[in-house]
């Protein structure tokens, strides 16, 4: 039964002009769990989040949230569902408690319990102090808990984070981690792309990785790991200028062609047999003569999954959420 | 149940949805929260206020005492009673532009991505910056009616009259409100919507509302007589029974037809565009 899954897409399309934005796009998110959506950009993780919050009608495929379609029935579909998109899409006029209390009403709460409800979200997402405040004083980290305060409103079924945490600096993003994990707790299904994937791994049970509008993979993150094969060895050299050598070396004991990470002065490869691999490629480079600051092995991460899936790697967007970042006083 | 998700979030909060009513009862109640949001605007920005109403205000005072003393009405009549009718006119005429501003400031943000994500009425994001936009259009008429009052102003026709005239007034920026949705829809964001004065300013000066057509160059003059805008500064200034200053042209003779059929036909073109635009988010 399809009950098992809180989000269902059987090959869904999405075209814009010649542009496949989503083509025959699956993904089959369980109950109650937190479901990584990964993927370069533009591959269609937006497109695809937007089509289930029923905001863009399907080209062709199927798609149920909850169990309601969301082409025949998206009225039903926007009451068990909770949205923050990529912007902080909340009113820069109002304080944060107004934003909450409109939010609220227009979820038919009524004005009493959108007024509690509003007071209840300003709690658990620390916006105490600041809830009588302009939101256009908050700063990025802020802004951010209020939008995801506002989809949270009606405790819904089904949350969609498009890149819910880009922008933020480490301890916003601890807490939206924590806002996302304590309604998972409480029955909530998650489906959340990220541009980072130590996030995805950090919070998601399973991943769907998509590329030109397709998913081309879909699993446990411990899963994905293990297909990339088993552990790497990683040599990290003081002088660029060696990363030649080091590849060299590595590919000759590894059998197979080693990754390079020019900036960070990085080489890694998969190795099977993990302790004669170390010894040999230490040995050799010591040999050489090539001086080493850091070697080891290391278990797959998703980055080179990742890496190993699109042939990119990510890019996490280093650009700060719009707005500004002082708290006002 | 709703019940255990909102215990995991410490809520005491019921949030079981009220009872349905229909589609109806929310279309309006919905619509009312809109409203709602955009007077708190307001209360949160009093120096808005001030800023719309400036402009206007300024310039009665601008025209009607720089400009006003070597001015003339042709067929005679004073200047500044000439004048106040066409304030009226250009400040409803002038306000497409907030209307589009708001909805392009919205529809940037992502916020009306967030409301057609939520099981509200999705009309209400229009009908509710309908509403706005007239309650913001009277109050706006009120407050310039009276200064006009204050130097010198009189409405001489009759209260029916008068009331027919802000009326009208209504009925234009009624129109124009589509008119400003479907730009709001159009435009890339609020910044470029703001750049739309460049094209109401001269289309609101090559009308009636400052100078009356028959002092125009004939081809100029016959523009400003068939814009929709005169059609209501004529159609005013005869309900109010201030000077005219009529060329005798068909649209300045039959300026109360127009004053109702320009609007019509307005609201009957933008409608269709602003819905269209509205259905082509989800496209
Ligand atoms: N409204 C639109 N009109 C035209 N093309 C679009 C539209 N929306 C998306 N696309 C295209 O569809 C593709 C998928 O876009 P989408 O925004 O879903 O990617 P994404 O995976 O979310 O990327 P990012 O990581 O940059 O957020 C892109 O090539 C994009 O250019
Ligand atoms: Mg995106």
């Amino acid at each position: 039964m399809t009950t098992d899954y809180a989000v269902r897409a059987e090959a869904i399309r999405k075209r814009y002009g010649d542009k496949h934005a989503l083509d025959g796009f699956d993904l089959a998110v369980r109950t109650g769990t937190v479901h990584g959506l990964l993927g370069p950009n533009g591959a269609g993780k937006t497109t695809a989040v937007r089509a289930l919050a029923t905001l863009l009608t399907l080209d062709g495929g199927r798609a149920t949230v909850a169990g309601v379609d969301v082409s025949r029935d998206p009225r039903t579909v926007r009451s068990l569902i909770g949205l923050t998109g990529q912007y902080a899409a909340v009113d820069e006029i109002l304080t944060g408690r107004q934003n909450l209390e409109m939010f609220g009403r227009l979820f038919h709460l009524g004005g009493r319990r959108a007024a509690l409800r509003a007071g209840e979200l300003l709690e658990r997402f620390d916006l105490v102090e600041a809830g009588d405040k302009g939101v256009s004083g908050y700063s990025g980290g802020m802004r951010r808990r209020l939008d995801l305060a506002a989809s949270m409103i009606l405790a819904p079924r089904v949350l969609f984070l498009d890149e819910p945490t880009t922008g933020l600096d480490p301890r916003g993003r601890g807490e939206v981690w924590d806002a996302v994990r304590a309604l998972v707790a409480g029955g909530t299904t998650v489906l959340l792309t990220t541009q980072y994937l130590d996030e995805a791994d950090k919070l998601a049970s399973h991943i769907t990785v998509m590329d030109r509008g397709r998913a081309i993979a879909d699993d446990s993150p411990a899963a994905l790991k293990n297909t990339v094969g088993g552990d790497l060895i990683e040599v990290v050299v003081h002088e660029a200028s060696e990363l030649a050598a080091v590849t060299e070396v590595i590919a000759r004991v590894a059998g197979s062609v080693p990754g390079t990470d020019a900036e960070a002065r990085r080489v890694h490869a998969p190795v099977s047999d993990r302790v004669t691999a170390l010894t040999e490629v230490a040995r050799e480079l010591r040999d050489r003569g090539i001086a080493v600051e850091d070697i080891g092995l290391r278990r797959p991460s998703l980055d080179d999954v990742f890496l190993r899936l699109t042939g990119q790697r990510t890019q996490p967007a280093t650009a700060p959420a719009p707005g500004k970042t002082e708290v006002a006083a | 149940m709703s019940g255990g998700v909102s215990g995991a979030l410490g809520a005491p909060v019921d949030l079981t949805p009220a009872a349905d009513h229909g589609r109806a009862y929310w279309a309006v109640a919905d619509c009312w929260n809109l409203v709602r949001r955009s007077l708190t605007h307001y209360q949160r920005q009093p120096a808005f206020i001030l800023w719309t109403l400036g402009f206007p205000l300024v310039s009665v005072l601008l025209y009607g005492y720089v400009f006003g003393s070597a001015m003339k009405v042709p067929g005679g009549g004073d200047y500044r009673e000439f004048l106040m009718p066409g304030m009226f006119t250009m400040t409803m005429a002038f306000g497409f532009m907030n209307t589009a501003t708001a909805f392009a400031t919205d529809a940037g943000k992502g916020v009306h991505d967030r409301f057609r994500s939520m099981p509200m009425a999705p009309s209400a994001v229009v009908t509710g910056r309908g509403v706005v936009d007239l309650i913001t259009a009277a109050a706006e008429l009120a407050i310039l009616a009276l200064t006009a009052l204050l130097i010198g102003w009189r409405a001489d026709g009759g209260p029916l009259a008068s009331l027919a005239g802000f009326g009208l007034l209504l009925l234009l920026r009624f129109s124009l409100i589509w008119l400003g949705v479907w730009l709001g829809l159009v435009v890339p964001g609020p910044e470029q919507a703001g750049s739309l004065f460049a094209v109401a300013f001269p289309v609101t000066m090559i009308s009636s509302v400052f100078v009356a057509p028959s002092l125009m160059p004939d081809w100029l003059g016959t523009v400003a007589a068939w814009n929709p805008v005169s059609a209501t500064v004529t159609a005013i200034r005869e309900l109010f029974g201030n000077p005219v200053a009529s060329g005798g042209s068909w649209p300045e003779e039959h300026a109360l037809l127009l004053s109702v059929a320009w609007p019509a036909a307005i609201t009957l073109v933008c409608v269709p565009l602003a819905v269209r635009r509205f259905q082509r988010l989800s496209r």
